[in-house]
């Protein structure tokens, strides 16, 4: 069937073609278009779904490493507790969680990408108005508040915000709301950090 | 139907396989969106750079849409798939408390892992914060429990508390975030900082 033969092999190099396409579009040193970006995402999200049954996380991963790390060090601790008790129950092992792997591919990712657009190198992002000092202070009480709110409300701007509104529960659009309508409020006080 | 792990079971090893699978696409594509910048996704709060909305809604509407469509064809049953539990006092506390993290540190968890990762010192900080928050929580667990539990009201859903149909209430939410884009689009012009954007 030498039709057939044709029609492959010209869908062969259709594929080969858009994925040197979107091979360009990474390469360039500039960000991706944000909606094409969010499709991206959006279909990593399907994925996760379509697969696992559960949506994406970051801070569930973030806890998971506290909880081995204190089980580790101080398991009569961890056992009498009765938050970290409930995590090593039935030979649980919490650095064997999905979302503790899932946060682990996230750094394998967010590196190839950096890595295709060129754009490794250590550095500290700011503001030209603020010290470095300044800058790391707040990001580290950022980095507080943002995991201690993400454990209180069962999930962060990825495992609560957006899993959460692509499976339309209450709770997701609850939580996104809250997220960016407090980060809008305290963004005045903040604005000599950031403008 | 899938989810497939409700079909299947899965040897643990391809489970986690599939969990760093999904999480390299995650990061892969939090990175490509420029969120692995702190000054670009804190431009959403000053309204300079809103590419936070773009890809979030994007996103959101995506896994949804496409979520629904399976659905609708018999290819995904959506009562296999998590949906998020909802305590009203703690949604609510809790992302007071993110959006006040959200602007001091200009990350999100997901968003500094993703900026960690190509060598961003001050998301490397960041995350250092973030799991002392989560050591602090486990520590003051039992005080907050109250709190932490208070007002539970089940996995509900959106669609049903309007009474809607899902497949129309993700219309209203398109049409919303059509809305939204022209509006965020609007605003990078209106508080457009060339001075900061071109530095990104």
């Amino acid at each position: 069937m030498p039709g057939k033969e044709k029609s492959q092999v010209a869908a062969n190099l259709g594929i080969q073609r858009l994925l040197v396409l979107i091979l360009l579009i990474i390469m360039k040193k500039k960000y991706m278009n944000p909606y094409l970006a969010g499709t991206m995402l959006g279909l990593v999200l399907l994925m996760a779904m379509f697969i696992s049954g559960r949506g994406l996380g970051a801070s569930g991963g973030i806890k998971y490493c506290v909880v081995s790390v204190v089980g580790a060090l101080d398991r009569s601790h961890a056992d009498n507790s009765v938050y970290y008790s409930k995590y090593f129950q039935e030979g649980k092992k919490p650095l064997t969680n999905w979302l503790t792997v899932e946060i682990f591919g996230v750094l394998a990712g967010g590196f190839i990408s950096g890595a295709l657009s060129k754009r490794l190198r250590f550095r500290i992002e700011k503001s030209p108005s603020i010290s470095n000092t300044r800058r790391l202070i707040f990001a580290f009480l950022g980095g507080v508040f943002f995991v201690y709110g993400a454990q209180l409300a069962r999930g962060c701007t990825s495992g609560a915000a957006l899993s959460g509104m692509a499976v339309l529960s209450v709770a997701g659009f609850v939580t996104m709301i809250a997220i960016f309508g407090s980060a809008y409020i305290f963004a005045w006080f903040f604005r000599k950090n950031w403008i | 139907m899938g989810p497939i792990s409700s079909l299947v079971i899965m040897p643990e090893w391809l489970d986690l396989l599939i969990a760093f699978m999904i999480g390299t696409g995650f990061g892969f594509a939090l990175e490509q969106a420029g969120f692995s910048s702190s000054r670009k996704l804190a431009g959403m709060f000053y309204g300079y750079d809103t590419t936070v909305i773009k890809v979030f809604f994007t996103a959101a509407i995506v896994a949804l849409a496409g979520s629904q469509l399976l659905s609708y064809l018999g290819l995904i049953n959506l009562n296999q798939v998590f949906v998020n539990e909802y305590y009203v006092t703690s949604a609510i506390a809790g992302g007071i408390i993110m959006g006040a993290g959200f602007i001091m540190g200009g990350f999100c968890p997901g968003t500094g892992i993703s900026a960690m990762s190509i060598g961003k010192i001050d998301a490397m900080v960041y995350i250092a914060g973030g799991l002392t928050g989560a050591f602090l929580f486990a520590e003051t667990y039992p005080l907050i429990r109250n709190i932490a539990e208070a007002n539970y009201k089940g996995p509900v859903k959106v669609n049903e508390v309007f009474g809607i149909s899902p497949g129309l209430f993700t219309l209203i939410l398109i049409a919303a975030a059509a809305v939204m884009f022209w509006l965020a689009e609007a605003a990078e012009k209106r508080f457009a900082r060339p001075d900061i954007t071109n530095e990104l």
